[in-house]
């Protein structure tokens, strides 16, 4: 199920201006990947253009290559709809939907699909995804209540349950803690720690501690000053990244010393 | 050393600049403030030539509002009367913005209630005179609803169309031409939009007077009001919502018909219902496209039909005692289905409000 991700030569746009420039990297599946640096550098742009999310926002452009597996995600007659289906996102802030239930939360993925599904069958996926997402004991009493009822870190789980209930093949994450306290992003990252068994799991995180506790490999991303473009310094398993990165401005950057 | 002095406070000894204590009126003054100022104006317009029951209300307000702008002024310091002085303005101009709304309901009620029973509900003007005691307003209430009825169908699917539009997919140059079009249509006269139904429909197309003309010229009033609360309805709804289903795969339009929308439902509805109240009180374009009718005309398609409105309008016109006296029970009635529809918004609003209990 999960996929290698292959970016060749890829650029983001603004209207004109450039957020990422001329990036390559390989994302393997089944591990998880960090991206790093500081704010403004690019990578949450650069995250949203590996399920085309970029594209969502007028005036956005993507020159480039991301290879899925043996699939270009911007070659010709690729419906960015099925690109989103295979590369799943979780969002900074917990989103879930406020006119829907635990349960349809869950479900709404599938549901908003088009997917006709017996009540079982929605029974089921539910009740698979927030196992999946280490929520279901939490919630199991009130899933026909709102979503929006729940804990900040519950919310984000339920969230994360949403993403995995449409079995994508790839998790973007898009710093999904930077809104919980250390209880709930200890339980998301314990449940990366999972999900990477079936899944390629890219997260963008600012707290470096957690880049260095979750992921196997570090991207470490730049900007060489206001208005330029972001650029991807470095990437590397994050053993090396953190004790031996081959970049003066990696080593920088992680021992604080800039950004 | 050179010692730092705060600003003295006025005439008090240097003040502890640290000091959380402060003097503050006692909880009843304000309406000791307000009894005085009522005998003070009171006596005021004894001995003086000065007379009237609004007057007499309105002065005391201003004598209110100084006086314990002053009191606190005085007792509590110059930040304190400042607030005091808001507070109390911001009050006052609450109880004044109620008065000609409870006159009015006030008054109607006093004047239509008399006449409104089972048999002005269910009757018609047909072979009614002007002198005659009974007759009713079955005739206008059908006329109303189903004028406004077939307005709000024109109406609401364009306007709510329109904003999904704006909002959703609109970004160039149509979307600011629409933004203007709907900004001057919101500027247009009631009785503009009633002739150009006129000339357009009943005299141009030769479809003669009807309560589907009326529908016409109410629509063209309710359009704009609907697009600019359903606009700003949609543009409440985060962006995050948007994302968060696209990122699940699921196309724009569902995003927009299965979580755009229904996040913004309750918001919609109270909107169209408020538009439709609007609407529901027109006269001038009911006047030149319905015509107005003395019997049942059940057709909406097909002949002169009456309207609540219009009925007041040529009932009071006729200045005799038993119209008068029709024409406010009509008001009334009128005034009802208005709030009538506006408790209904509120319901449907809170049932399709997002849930957010824990």
């Amino acid at each position: 199920m999960a996929k290698r991700i292959d970016v060749s030569g890829l650029s983001a746009y603004y209207g004109k201006v450039p957020a990422i420039e001329d990036v390559s990297m390989t994302i393997e599946p089944r591990a998880i990947t960090a991206f790093i640096g500081p704010s403004g550098c690019g990578k949450s742009t650069f995250l949203r253009t590996l399920n085309r999310m970029h594209e969502v926002i007028p005036g956005t452009r993507v020159d480039g290559k991301v290879m899925l597996d043996d699939e270009d995600l911007y070659g010709p007659g690729v419906d960015p709809v099925a690109v989103r289906r295979t590369v799943g996102m979780v969002f900074q802030r917990p989103n879930p939907f406020p006119t829907m239930s635990i349960a349809e939360n869950v479900a709404a993925g599938r549901r908003l699909n088009g997917t006709r599904m017996s009540s079982k069958e929605t029974a089921e996926v539910v009740e698979r995804s927030l196992r999946g997402a280490n929520l279901w004991d939490e919630v199991k009493d009130r899933l026909d209540r709102p979503g929006s009822g729940l804990s900040g870190g519950q919310q984000q789980r339920l969230c994360i349950a949403r993403a995995i209930a449409v079995e994508p093949a790839v998790l973007l994450m898009d710093e999904p803690c930077s809104a919980l306290d250390p209880i709930s992003t200890l339980a998301i990252e314990d449940l990366m720690n999972e999900l990477k068994e079936r899944y390629t799991i890219v997260i963008v995180t600012h707290n470096m501690q957690q880049a260095a506790r979750v992921s196997d490999a570090t991207a470490f991303f730049t900007i060489a000053g206001a208005g330029k473009p972001g650029r991807l310094i470095e990437m590397d398993s994050t053993s090396k990244i953190f004790s031996n990165p081959s970049e003066r401005r990696t080593e920088d950057y992680i021992t604080g010393r800039f950004g | 050393m050179s010692t730092i002095t705060p600003p003295a406070p006025t005439s008090q000894a240097p003040a502890d600049p640290y000091d959380l204590q402060s003097t503050v009126l006692p909880r009843w003054a304000p309406t000791a403030v307000g009894v005085a100022a009522l005998g003070a104006v009171a006596m005021l317009f004894a001995v003086t030539p000065l007379y009237g029951n609004a007057q007499l209300v309105l002065s005391t307000a201003v004598v209110f509002v100084l006086g314990l702008t002053a009191l606190s002024a005085l007792y509590e310091g110059a930040r304190q009367a400042k607030d005091r002085f808001a507070t109390t303005l911001v009050y006052c101009a609450f109880v004044l913005a109620l008065v000609p709304l409870v006159s009015v309901l006030g008054y109607t009620l006093v004047k239509g209630l008399g006449r409104l029973d089972l048999d002005f509900l269910t009757r018609s003007m047909r072979n009614v005179g002007p002198r005659d005691s009974y007759g009713g307003a079955y005739h206008a209430i059908l006329g109303t609803l189903q004028q406004v009825a077939i307005a709000s169908v024109i109406a609401v699917p364009i306007g709510v169309l329109t904003a999904v539009y704006l909002v959703e997919y609109g970004k160039g140059r149509l979307a600011k031409v629409i933004t203007f079009f709907v900004d001057v249509m919101t500027g247009i006269p009631s009785i503009v939009a009633g002739l150009f139904i006129l000339s357009f429909w009943v005299l141009g197309l030769g479809r003669g007077y009807s309560g589907f003309a009326g529908g016409l010229a109410l629509s063209i009033l309710m359009v704009p009001v609907v697009v600019r609360s359903s606009e700003e309805m949609l543009k409440l709804v985060p962006d995050e919502l948007r994302e968060a289903s696209l990122a699940l795969g699921v196309p724009r339009w569902r995003t927009i018909l299965k979580v755009v929308i229904p996040t913004a439902i309750a918001g919609i509805v109270t909107g169209i219902m408020l538009a439709v109240a609007r609407v529901t009180g027109e006269t001038a374009p009911v006047l030149v496209t319905v015509f107005g009718f003395d019997s049942i005309n059940a057709n909406p398609f097909n002949g002169p039909q009456s309207s609540l409105p219009l009925y007041v309008f040529s009932e009071n016109g006729r200045g005799l005692q038993f119209a008068t006296d029709r024409a406010w029970a009509a008001a009334l009635t009128l005034i009802l289905i208005v709030m009538l529809l506006n408790l209904m918004a509120r319901a449907i609003a809170r049932f399709f409000a997002p849930k957010t209990s824990r």
